[in-house]
């Protein structure tokens, strides 16, 4: 393994993306949309992953840890590209662009986003309920700042989506991959859309 | 059409690798169907800016002068392709010529492409075929099968793909598509075939395959239409196999 270092992170980084971080992901947009069928409903979702056994050791192993490695070598993936969509305007360059840019947006919002809810309720100064939402997202800066931070992250999962399929070698004719544009689409608009209606939800109560 | 009498050139140089690059702008007299490089031999011929100034003769790369061998690639108003095969009457004046700016420039339009030979090398793009005794024929290669490797094997080295692949710069050591296209097509050999997986580990060193992020402007910019990304995802799934018979072992000799 020492000496393909760069080559088991890379594939190890592709592979966080999806499994676990992207079905916690769908995982957690899911919970929080529990909220548009009522403060009870998402209070009970919530409160059952909660209290689900072992939960330090599951948000710490399937959670944290993930995040954290892909975030620090995202962030280097980042700065080591030189993006060139003024000379090379093709599609693929833009996502890849696109990419980097929602990957640090994420990055941003999910460190707030953390520090907000999880942190301050670790730290006992928050209740995990529906009104803790309710409270932030009533702010229209801060509504916008997570609409902005959800379809980021939605959309970066989806491309990833399309990257991780091409990176594992499942996706290799220009068909199946252009097939694949379509189809991590759709997984895009789905997710986004469950993801932005529990915001509207908490924000506007509709 | 009304007859040209001159073509504008417009040429980023450089008096060495170490000093700064400078535009300098010349013009010369048109003759019917000429390209890039027959314009540039009118400038050596002849060394004379579109000032009047005595300068020297503008430095550039070239070898076969019918693409295929790579070495007069450059940035033509905008776009990096072969100047052999870039005709002055499809292009836009003024010409704009630049070298390439993945490479380092040994001067002028001139760059050195060597880090894609040590590519080549990385990868192992040839064919072990020597011994101390005759080894006899290898295995045939089927028709169909030499049809799709022919396409591979016109990649020429032109540098133009990593060129345009934003992965391919001075703070990442990628080695670019044309190497990682070239490992696919001696492991498709048959006599290739036998050393496959010495390929594939080097596919797998720092620099290797993993520095591909799918920008998959290689494909779009190739002057021989190469499926370069084909390669590539073609050698993730190879080098993701390779990388699990190493760790967890397999019936078969790696």
């Amino acid at each position: 393994m020492a000496e393909h270092r760069e080559f088991f992170y890379r594939r190890l980084h592709s592979l966080l993306g999806v499994i676990p971080i992207g079905v916690f992901l769908i995982q957690h947009l899911v919970v929080n949309h529990f909220a548009v069928y009522g403060e009870e409903s998402f209070n009970k979702a919530a409160g059952f992953m909660h209290d689900l056994p072992f939960r330090l050791a599951l948000e710490i192993v399937i959670i944290f840890l993930p995040i954290l490695f892909h975030a620090i070598l995202g962030v280097y993936i980042v700065f080591v590209a030189k993006n060139n969509t003024r000379r090379y305007g093709y599609f693929r360059n833009w996502m890849f662009y696109l990419q980097r840019v929602t990957g640090i947006i994420t990055f941003v919002f999910i460190a707030w986003h953390v520090w907000e809810t999880r942190v301050q309720i670790g730290m006992g100064n928050a209740e995990l309920d529906y009104s803790l939402m309710e409270n932030i997202l009533s702010n229209p800066v801060m509504f916008w700042f997570y609409i902005i931070g959800v379809i980021s992250t939605t959309f970066h999962f989806a491309n990833g989506l399309w990257s991780f399929m091409v990176s594992w070698g499942i996706t290799q004719s220009p068909k199946s991959q252009k097939i694949a544009t379509y189809a991590t689409l759709v997984v895009f608009l789905a997710i986004s859309y469950i993801g932005v209606r529990a915001l509207i939800q908490f924000a506007y109560g509709v | 059409m009304a007859e040209q009498s001159t073509v504008t050139f417009i040429i980023t140089r450089q008096d060495s690798p170490e000093s700064s690059p400078y535009q300098e702008t010349f013009e010369i007299p048109y003759k019917k169907n000429m390209n890039v490089i027959s314009g540039l031999m009118e400038i050596r011929r002849n060394p004379v800016n579109a000032n009047g100034e005595e300068t020297a003769p503008v430095q550039w790369d070239m070898n076969c002068l019918e693409e295929v061998c790579g070495a007069c690639s450059m940035v033509i108003n905008g776009t990096a392709r072969q100047s052999c095969a870039a005709l002055v009457d499809e292009l836009e004046q003024p010409i704009r010529l630049e070298p390439m700016s993945t490479f380092p420039v040994i001067r002028d339009l001139f760059v050195d492409r060597e880090q894609m030979f040590d590519a080549l090398k990385q990868v192992k793009a040839w064919i072990p075929i020597d011994g101390t005794h005759d080894l006899g024929p290898g295995p045939r290669m089927p028709e169909k099968k030499r049809q799709w490797a022919y396409e591979l094997s016109k990649c020429m080295t032109c540098g133009v793909c990593l060129e345009a692949c934003p992965n391919v710069n001075d703070k990442s050591d990628f080695i670019g598509p044309a190497a990682l296209s070239q490992a696919r097509l001696f492991n498709a050999h048959p006599t290739g075939e036998m050393n496959k997986s010495e390929r594939l580990e080097g596919l797998m060193e720092d620099g290797g395959i993993s520095g591909c992020s799918n920008a998959q402007n290689c494909v779009q910019v190739c002057p021989k239409g190469i499926p370069l990304t084909t390669s590539i995802a073609a050698m993730n799934r190879a080098t993701n196999i390779q990388s699990f018979k190493n760790f967890f072992g397999s019936d078969h000799a790696h």
